[in-house]
């Protein structure tokens, strides 16, 4: 066996694992921290294929951001694991159908000749060549329509987030830090100049 | 790698040596040079991470020594001459004292913080070059590498509070993760300036990058390094990493003398483990400003040679800014530290990219 074909198992046993422990931990940040673990082996797989910046991407973006915002939200929440679990049966159905759907999807893709992915190639680069530059290239000249609705959506989403934080009236108060730095000490202490007094 | 080592072992171990390859080569047959370089990796790792951790107990002691100076105390004098032995005995003092973990607490998660803390100061060392030739792993996107490793140190801060089981402790943790946040996202702005200016994600590149311009042609080539032509990112990128580094002005996390942090319920070496975190990511910090800003181990002036030496004499120098502010300024108020971030540096970095992309094509453009 090739040494890569060795962290290529390694890598997938765990992450499989991981993306299990997710879905069956009942301890929200257990899952969320199995899920970080899943993000990690799935970038290390990426490595493997020499997709260095997706690799590095996902665990900046997902890893560094997503899941810390994730984890703000699951510390927070008061969890109740008997609510969570009623309900179980009436959403069997629909989502064993879901689950179904995936699996076809999944088999279709990965057994189905149409995509030959057995036999396609990890297209090799010599080593000095630049991931990041050839998806920089990509996005800013064919894909740039895209790539400017994807960031244009995501201004409306942080607009929005604003947006909802500033309902109503503003309850706090709160000192002008432009005024604030202007303050100087005489004009809020007064030295009174007191004789000092003769003692009895 | 085999070849190097042959050159570089003394004569007389070169026959043994190569009956170690050959033996190696007999018994693991094909995988043998993959066993290699694992050993080698794991070596150069050691390498790296020995004198590092020397380095950080000598940073503490340096630390307490220029505070005394500069508070007109003496420091630590006790242990050994000058009090030299003093960070060992620190360190053998908190091995040996108990980890107590709270009732209630997330045992595994409250043992797995101080690792999520300390792990990525130490994993982001393997790209980080000492001279041209000197760097464990040469990868085409360090700086990337570098910024996605050291995120990760935040969930050490907010695993701690949280698996902690105590109210202090989780909203020290709390505090503080959502300070690292903010200013990550200054200084990954202020990166993504050095990164247009130099053309490239390689953090030895960004260095070559900056020995050269009119200045270094003049002979003077310290005026040509980032830090001027970027002046206001360097600022930025400074005093966000005092502030990703949970140091004083911005040491919200910790707050001994009026709040609480979030290792407020850790001890012993669990504690420790923390405190190592802390500078060692201080030192990644000043070392990053060295390579980034300050032009890494060139040399501030032609007729002085490029030498590793210059790098370490930049990562002492910022080493000890960090300890100088410490003494002079008094702690932020957290409101002050998050409009600092948010409403300063962010709408700073975004005018500065903006004003950078702009020079960069206009016919004055000076990173050629």
């Amino acid at each position: 066996m090739e040494f890569k074909t060795f962290v290529f198992y390694f890598l997938s046993t765990i992450l499989v694992y991981a993306s299990l422990r997710v879905v069956t931990l009942r301890n929200p940040v257990h899952a969320a921290l199995h899920l970080i673990l899943a993000f990690f082996s799935a970038s290390g797989v990426w490595i493997l294929l020499q997709a260095e910046f997706l690799a590095i991407a996902l665990v900046l973006v997902y890893v560094g951001a997503v899941m810390v915002l994730f984890l703000f939200v699951v510390m927070m929440l008061d969890i109740n694991i008997d609510r969570l679990r009623e309900g179980f049966w009436s959403y069997l159905p629909l989502g064993s159908i879901i689950a179904l759907l995936m699996l076809a999807e999944m088999s279709l893709v990965l057994g189905g000749s149409y995509y030959d992915l057995f036999e396609s190639n990890v297209p090799q680069a010599e080593s000095g060549y630049s991931n990041v530059k050839a998806v920089g290239r990509l996005l800013f000249t064919d894909y740039v329509y895209p790539f400017e609705l994807a960031s244009v959506i995501l201004l409306v989403g942080i607009v929005a987030a604003a947006a909802l934080t500033l309902r109503g009236k503003r309850k706090t108060k709160s000192v002008s830090p432009g005024q604030q730095v202007f303050v100087k000490a005489k004009d809020r202490v007064r030295v009174l100049k007191m004789p000092a007094e003769q003692r009895d | 790698m085999v070849e190097t080592l042959q050159q570089l072992l003394p004569g007389f171990l070169i026959p043994y040596f190569n009956a170690l390859m050959q033996l190696g080569h007999n018994f693991f047959g094909a995988l043998w040079p993959d066993i290699l370089t694992v050993v080698w990796t794991v070596i150069k790792v050691m390498l790296i991470i020995a004198p590092l951790l020397l380095v950080v107990a000598y940073v503490t002691f340096w630390e307490r020594k220029v505070i005394g100076w500069m508070q007109v105390r003496i420091g630590p004098n006790r242990v050994g001459p000058w009090g030299l032995i003093q960070p060992i005995a620190d360190g053998l003092k908190l091995m040996l004292k108990e980890v107590v973990i709270p009732a209630g607490a997330d045992k595994s998660v409250f043992l797995l913080a101080p690792v999520f803390a300390f792990a990525p100061a130490l994993v982001a060392w393997a790209v980080i070059p000492f001279n041209d030739v000197l760097v464990v792993a040469n990868v085409n996107a360090s700086l990337l590498y570098v910024m996605g490793v050291t995120s990760i140190g935040v969930y050490g801060i907010m695993l701690a509070g949280w698996a902690s089981n105590s109210k202090y402790a989780f909203l020290g943790g709390m505090r503080s993760a959502a300070q690292l946040i903010s200013y990550e996202v200054a200084m990954g702005l202020a990166l993504v300036v050095v990164l247009m200016v130099s053309n490239s994600l390689n953090l030895g590149d960004i260095v070559k990058s900056q020995g050269q311009g009119r200045f270094a042609e003049m002979g003077l080539s310290f005026l040509s390094w980032n830090w001027l032509s970027l002046l206001p990112m360097f600022g930025v990128y400074v005093v966000s990493c005092v502030a990703e580094t949970n140091r004083a002005p911005f040491d919200m996390a910790e707050g001994e003398s009026e709040i609480v942090g979030y290792h407020v319920e850790y001890s012993g070496m669990a504690f420790a483990v923390f405190q190592l975190a802390e500078y060692s990511a201080m030192l990644m910090c000043s070392t990053l400003i060295s390579l980034l800003f300050l032009g890494g181990w060139l040399s501030p002036v032609r007729f002085l040679p490029d030498s590793i030496f210059w790098l370490f004499a930049k990562i002492a120098a910022f080493v000890f800014f960090f300890f100088w502010i410490r003494a002079t300024f008094p702690r932020y108020r957290y409101d002050q530290i998050m409009r600092l971030g948010w409403k300063v540096f962010i709408p700073l970095c975004l005018v500065w990219l903006v004003i950078v992309g702009c020079w960069m094509m206009s016919p004055w453009n000076i990173w050629k």
